[in-house]
């Protein structure tokens, strides 16, 4: 931040050349021109940006500040004035994301959203512990962020112990359904902590459903074929098949199996890399058919959803769960301010803990924060059916019944 | 796990991916063959190429398979720069000063191609990047079985320019004995320019056939550069058909090893394999004798 009382040359030259059109816009910081009306409520918003997790980052960050655009566009909080949004890139690294906390809070931010991945928000919902700093989780799945007794760190979105829970449930209930169809399986997952873990988790509760495990098979990211996966599906022609990867890795084994003509009754992903993703469904129609995932998503019958999700698309951007989230944990934030009645730290702290907050577009229960996490959060599961991603369970949610075994 | 159906599409898809490895190797083994030094730059070299191959695409809408006829003169005349103009002057004439200069360049490119591009992956569609060939029980990808194709043609080119043309005769010249080619009034920096053009547009050719399966980011070169490595080593340093016949046989050795040790660790297969060699033929299959 540069000195606020001596006004430099070149901060002259550039405030009087740039001064007409960010007064139209609005939309170019001038530190010295804004706090000279008062000090608006700072927001810190944290993405990896760049890097390996940059698309994610960046839908993340959209959603983010869509909410935030929206918010000042009615005219701000409710005796607090507009919020300003202090971007931060965690360049896909948990080191990336533990600067920028620090940076965000010598800027004096109020409060910062964001993270994504587990890695990331593990470490930066720590550092800002250190600032008493309340701190909103965005996706960041691990139930490790919850669970560590940080008074600031609040999750709105389930986490992975629920999820899994409700994926194994949901299959069961699934298969009972269509009379028990798929009786063996086999899992390809990513060999780091999120694939492993959700691996040995289903080795572990899959027998248990009445289904047979035939392989597990581990591979790396990034990995550059899977032929050798495809085929080893192919030879032991399991009725499911669960891929546990990010977005290129599954992307690829979909598209691989479409390529090698390996069609099992059903796909099913849990937190799936590509397998609620507008994009993979938008760019690879065929290999996406049918498959279903236990993942985030909207709630399909909410209208502001439906709303915002049409203004996305409008912008040429996919609405991925990363943009619903963010929006939602923005304005659960600005709820809570408005009740705290002011920018405080601790203030905003007990506000989030008490929120009861019903104004977001996600298909969850009442909001109830015990020990940081959102009681009321679920996942749901969605299938791609006729080119487009539809909610299948639960069935107070869905707009559309599962199509399982897959049609020959 | 041993049956048929498995193994033998495992081994014909190994063939397949051995054959970009050895577009990417003829070039290194080229390199060191006639110059005497290991082009550390090789990777750096083959990732700009790729992303010379998505943007000929993004921007141009030239499918890779076209582009190649443009960017691998292009990439002909980059590296005949790059010799001339900077790795010759800058080496003083010594070898080992040549190798810290490739490396050095390795080094700004990755850089410069990070500071431009990001670290982000990129990738592109083409409506017959999944297509397959049906032969009996095997799939395989159309663009595979291009690629394998075109690094025969690319090998035999080179073959045939090495044995029958004047260049080649004089590249071979300065490969055997330096001193002499230059007495008998060869150019000795021209030809040293032409081989890493050669080699460079190797890469580049290799970059056009990986791109419409493959990805492209700032680091992705070195992933085929340490397999090309230990090809050259396994072919015999300076051998064409080495880095061929090497190439191939690491493409099914990475392949075998991935299924049967898992894709974890099918690169195992390959440092084995490299090992061995070292320790009982130190001079590759076709290397000449030290």
């Amino acid at each position: 931040m540069p000195n606020q009382g001596n006004l430099s040359r070149r901060q002259f030259l550039a405030t009087t050349a740039f001064g007409t059109a960010a007064a139209a816009t609005g939309s170019i910081a001038m530190p010295s021109v804004l706090r000279a009306q008062g000090a608006p409520v700072k927001l810190g918003v944290l993405h990896p940006v760049t890097g390996a997790l940059s698309y994610s980052g960046q839908q993340g960050r959209l959603g983010a500040t869509l909410a935030i655009d929206e918010i000042n566009g009615a005219g701000g909080i409710k005796g607090l004035g507009k919020i300003d949004a202090v971007l931060g890139d965690a360049q896909s690294t948990p080191d990336g994301g533990t600067a920028e906390v620090e940076k965000m809070n010598s800027a004096g931010v109020s409060c910062i959203v964001g993270g994504y991945a587990s890695n990331i928000c593990l470490a930066t919902t720590q550092a800002a512990a250190r600032y008493e700093l309340p701190y909103v989780v965005d996706v960041g799945v691990a139930d490790g962020i919850v669970t560590r007794g940080l008074k600031n760190t609040f999750r709105f979105g389930p986490g992975f112990g629920v999820i899994s829970k409700t994926a194994l449930a949901n299959l069961a209930s699934i298969n009972d359904q269509a009379g028990k169809p798929a009786k063996t399986v086999m899992i390809v997952h990513e060999d780091s902590l999120f694939g492993s873990g959700l691996a040995k988790l289903l080795n572990a509760q899959l027998p248990q459903q009445g289904f047979e495990i035939l392989e597990t098979i581990p591979h790396p990211t990034p990995t550059r074929d899977f032929n050798n996966v495809v085929l080893k599906i192919k030879a032991q022609n399991p009725d499911l098949v669960i891929p546990a990867n990010y977005y290129n890795e599954y992307v690829l084994l979909a598209r691989t199996m479409q390529q090698q003509q390996v069609k099992p009754k059903g796909i099913y992903s849990v937190l799936g890399g590509a397998a609620s993703s507008y994009k993979f469904v938008k760019e690879f129609p065929e290999a996406a058919r049918y498959i279903m995932d236990c993942n985030h998503w909207f709630d399909p019958r909410n209208e502001k959803a439906q709303a915002l999700k049409k203004k996305v698309e409008g912008k040429d951007q996919f609405f991925t769960y990363e943009v619903y989230m963010n929006y939602s944990c923005v304005y659960l934030i600005a709820d809570a301010l408005e009740r705290a009645a002011s920018a405080d730290r601790d203030k905003l702290t007990a506000a989030l803990a008490s929120s009861t907050f019903s104004g977001h577009l996600m298909p969850y229960g009442p909001t109830k924060f015990v020990n940081g996490q959102n009681e009321g959060a679920a996942p749901v599961n969605t299938q791609v059916l006729d080119n487009d991603i539809k909610v299948v369970l639960p069935t107070s949610f869905a707009n559309a019944k599962p199509v399982f075994p897959r049609p020959a | 796990m041993l049956s048929p159906a498995i193994l033998i599409p495992a081994i014909l898809n190994g063939l397949l991916i051995g054959a970009i490895y050895a577009l990417v190797a003829l070039g290194l083994t080229l390199i060191y063959g006639v110059l005497h030094i290991i082009n550390f730059a090789h990777g750096a070299l083959l990732s700009v190429a790729l992303f010379a191959a998505f943007f000929a695409f993004r921007l141009l809408g030239l499918d890779p398979y076209v582009a190649v006829f443009l960017i691998a003169p292009v990439f002909f005349a980059l590296g005949y720069l790059l010799q001339r103009f900077i790795i010759g002057p800058a080496s003083h004439g010594d070898d080992r000063n040549m190798l810290l200069v490739t490396l050095g360049i390795a080094v700004v490119i990755e850089n410069a191609l990070l500071y431009a591009f990001r670290a982000d992956t990129r990738t592109i569609d083409l409506p017959y990047a999944f297509q397959t060939i049906d032969i009996g029980s095997t799939l395989l990808a159309i663009p595979r079985v291009v690629g394998f194709v075109a690094a025969f043609a690319v090998a035999f080119a080179l073959w045939l320019l090495m044995t029958f043309t004047d260049i080649g005769r004089a590249v071979r010249a300065v490969a055997k004995e330096k001193l002499g080619a230059e007495l008998a009034g060869i150019d000795v920096s021209h030809i040293y320019a032409v081989t890493f053009g050669l080699g460079t547009a190797c890469v580049a050719i290799a970059a056009c056939l990986l791109i419409p399966t493959y990805y492209v980011n700032p680091t992705v070169g070195d992933a085929f550069v340490l397999v090309a490595f230990t090809i050259v080593v396994l072919g015999g340093m300076g051998s064409v058909p080495g880095a061929l016949i090497g190439a191939l046989l690491i493409g099914v050795a990475e392949s075998l090893s991935g299924l049967f040790l898992g894709e974890s660790l099918g690169q195992i297969g390959i440092f084995l394999i490299f090992i061995v060699v070292l320790l009982v033929r130190p001079r590759g299959l076709f290397g000449a004798r030290a």
